[in-house]
């Protein structure tokens, strides 16, 4: 099987409202950092392109299509979207690479969440018989999940508080496009209200506006465009029942099962990117994939610093891959997920060249 | 307006959908509507509340129907002190993970209790039924304390009408849109009554409406360039039947014009024409609603009609300067206007 390289990788900040842009506004930039940073000057320039989005979140119907203006894509182009976080965007280009499609591909997402109000939503991602029409919140759902941690013992207040409290200091230190980070202290933390009880507002990430982008290739291609790399050594994703009450709320099954497929325990992980959107999920994804305390997780800060829904699945593999392009590790994994409580999870293994 | 003016306004999105509901979903929904509750029984003989069509963990299309209690036990919680304006209660309220009496599987639904101190995890609730139900997921009211004095409605009170198959599940969503830095600038000066695109710095077409970057080179556009109200007609079709809520009666015209100055066409009406006669490479100028009627809207031109100058032929189409079409032997000077 055909090694797969990601050999750039570009991210807007992570801001609360980005509205003096419309999507093409909002992707043209990343993507043309992506590119540019291995010599490219637009979507003509690789075999295939692919996009995570979710028109819902804007309330702009077909604006996934309107995306397609910051590419260049006459004469057309090949390209494809999900209506997914692009981290599975990534997953079809791999596909795509592998199959011998292309040699090479442009992946990218955005989330303009703010003019909605996103907790409702992602309401309606649930069952359209059972739980849309009661518009159950995604924030609501996650609460119960951390209700049952914290009734069995298996967490505490302050360990979801110690979570937040790194993730804005891993933020501040190492996160340029955060939206949330600095200095504080679980006293202080824990000092807050409850918002939805029992999470208080900062064990739930911020919503955010931006867009991530990433050039993958053949192991060929990379060599002929004399660019330094990270290698997807394994990427796999599974996905749980829709059915909240018959999952084990408490752990992550399909993250352990992709994980296992993708062989993240053939090696020391020095540092692993979770998508956790709330701090409890942190906890319960670093059990599912068998981290160990000498991992480093979340560096930038994960999405409690900010959470660009569609797109920061991609940018947690970014993230690991730009490390280790650095130099700074030679061996990390990157965590996407989809869905309520972490239904659906996609787990990334990557390694220096 | 200033450059860093950015327009916005509220909107609703509404998907106003029916869905069908087959057998499974139809039954318990029927229940519901006779106040009863059903769940199924899976491959493992596991009861599902409100009842699954397939079994999650095996595939297997599932079919045994069991009536359940209509109390239970809260197995999690959470205390939603701020309701959305979508949530179904305007007050605090609880929603709750709750494993009703021979069920094995628990379902989400809300409960309503005074504060957040009144819920405790393993506490016992029942059912508070909507005063009328109609066979949907709401006929469950919420969930009450088990000892609350509550009406609880007789069950089986309906059981021999017909079974429910279909429910209304409209999605109304709320949004402040936004319309970015290059479509701001446009409708800015449309309120002027102007028409203003954007020129591509690599391939130098001009788009109008802009959006801000050139969808073919796929570079940023910034040079504004103000075209005329003079345009050429490259497509059009003629609509002959009624579009809902569209207050223009049929038989009318949409084209594709391409107004002098620009090279990419953009989308409006036709009138004052003889729909028959209208043809290809036809010239047309737009007739604009008074001045003080004018705001940020494209529909500040009421449509365009045609007007006495020749045909544009077809491989001049979209290559027109802002000056209009020169007269024989007449050099060009500059822009109109």
């Amino acid at each position: 099987m055909r090694d797969i390289a990601i050999v750039s990788y570009a991210q807007s900040d992570c801001v609360r409202d980005a509205g003096a842009r419309n999507e093409v506004e909002l992707i043209m930039p990343v993507i043309k950092n992506a590119l540019g940073a291995v010599g490219l000057n637009n979507a003509q320039d690789v075999d295939f392109t692919c996009s995570g989005s979710c028109d819902y979140q804007q309330g702009a119907a077909f604006a996934f299509v309107l995306g397609v203006d910051a590419l260049g894509a006459v004469p057309p182009i090949k390209e494809s979207h999900v209506e997914m976080d692009a981290a599975w965007a990534l997953y079809e280009a791999i596909l795509k690479i592998r199959m011998g499609h292309a040699d090479s591909a442009l992946v990218y997402g955005f989330g303009k969440s703010s003019p909605g109000e996103l907790p409702a939503v992602l309401s309606q991602q649930l069952d359209p018989y059972y739980l849309g029409p009661l518009w159950v919140d995604s924030v609501s759902l996650a609460a119960m999940q951390a209700r049952l941690m914290l009734d069995q013992g298996l967490i505490s207040e302050q360990d979801m508080a110690e979570v937040v409290v790194r993730s804005r200091r891993n933020a501040m230190a190492n996160n340029p496009h955060a939206q949330l980070k600095g200095e504080v202290s679980t006293e202080s933390l824990l000092a807050q209200d409850r918002w939805v009880s029992p999470l208080r507002k900062h064990d739930c990430a911020p919503v955010s506006d931006g867009a991530t982008a990433m050039v993958i290739c053949d192991l060929e291609k990379a060599h002929a465009w004399g660019v330094p790399y990270a290698i997807i050594r394994g990427i796999d994703h599974r996905m749980e029942t829709h059915n909240l009450g018959a999952r084990d709320l408490t752990r992550s099954r399909s993250t352990e099962q992709a994980a296992a497929a993708c062989g993240v325990a053939n090696g020391e992980v020095e540092i692993a990117e979770l998508y956790a959107p709330f701090s409890h999920q942190e906890i319960i994804l670093t059990k599912a994939l068998g981290l160990s305390e000498t991992t480093t997780v979340n560096p930038s800060g994960g999405v409690l610093a900010g959470n660009l829904m569609m797109a920061s699945g991609l940018s947690r593999i970014g993230e690991v891959a730009q490390r280790i392009i650095a130099g700074e590790c030679k061996r990390g994994v990157a965590h996407a997920t989809s869905g309520p409580c972490l239904q659906h999870n996609l787990v990334t293994v990557l390694e220096a060249a | 307006m200033s450059q860093s003016e950015i327009l916005s306004q509220e909107f609703e999105l509404g998907f106003t959908y029916t869905r069908s509901t087959g057998p499974v979903v139809g039954r318990f929904l029927t229940a519901l509507r006779d106040r009863n509750i059903v769940g199924i029984k899976g491959s493992d003989g596991a009861v599902y509340v409100p009842p699954m069509e397939y079994d999650p963990n095996t595939a297997e299309e599932l079919s045994e129907f069991v009536e359940v209690g209509q109390a239970g036990e809260v197995v999690s919680w959470c205390w939603v002190s701020e309701p959305r304006e979508s949530h179904p209660h305007d007050t605090a309220f609880a929603w709750a993970m709750i494993k009703l009496d021979g069920a094995d599987i628990p379902m989400v639904h809300s409960v309503r209790v005074e504060r957040e101190a009144d819920m405790k995890t393993g506490m016992r609730v029942k059912v508070q039924w909507a005063d009328e139900p109609r066979g949907h997921i709401t006929d469950i009211a919420c969930f009450v304390v088990e000892g609350a004095e509550s009406p609880l409605g007789a069950a089986g009170m309906n059981a021999k009408r017909e079974m429910i198959t279909g429910m209304e599940a409209p999605i109304y969503l709320k949004y402040h849109f936004t319309a970015g830095a290059a479509t701001s600038r446009f409708l800015g000066k449309v309120r002027q009554g102007k028409l203003v695109g954007q020129r591509c710095p690599s391939c130098n077409n001009v788009y109008i409406p802009p959006r801000g970057s050139c969808a073919a080179c796929g570079v940023a556009t910034e040079e504004e360039v103000e075209v005329a109200d003079k345009c050429t007609l490259e497509s059009f079709t003629i609509v002959y039947i009624p579009i809902p809520n569209n207050p223009i009666q049929p038989p009318y015209i949409i084209a594709n014009l391409i107004p002098d100055g620009a090279n990419i066409s953009f989308i409006h009406l036709l009138s004052e024409c003889v729909n028959e006669e209208i043809h290809i490479g036809q010239r047309v100028q737009a007739v604009w609603k008074p001045e003080a009627e004018w705001t940020y809207a494209m529909d500040n031109i009421k449509y365009f009609k045609p007007i006495d100058e020749p045909d544009v032929p077809i491989e001049q189409i979209g290559k027109i300067p802002a000056a209009g079409v020169p007269a024989a032997g007449a050099p060009v000077t500059g822009r109109e206007g």
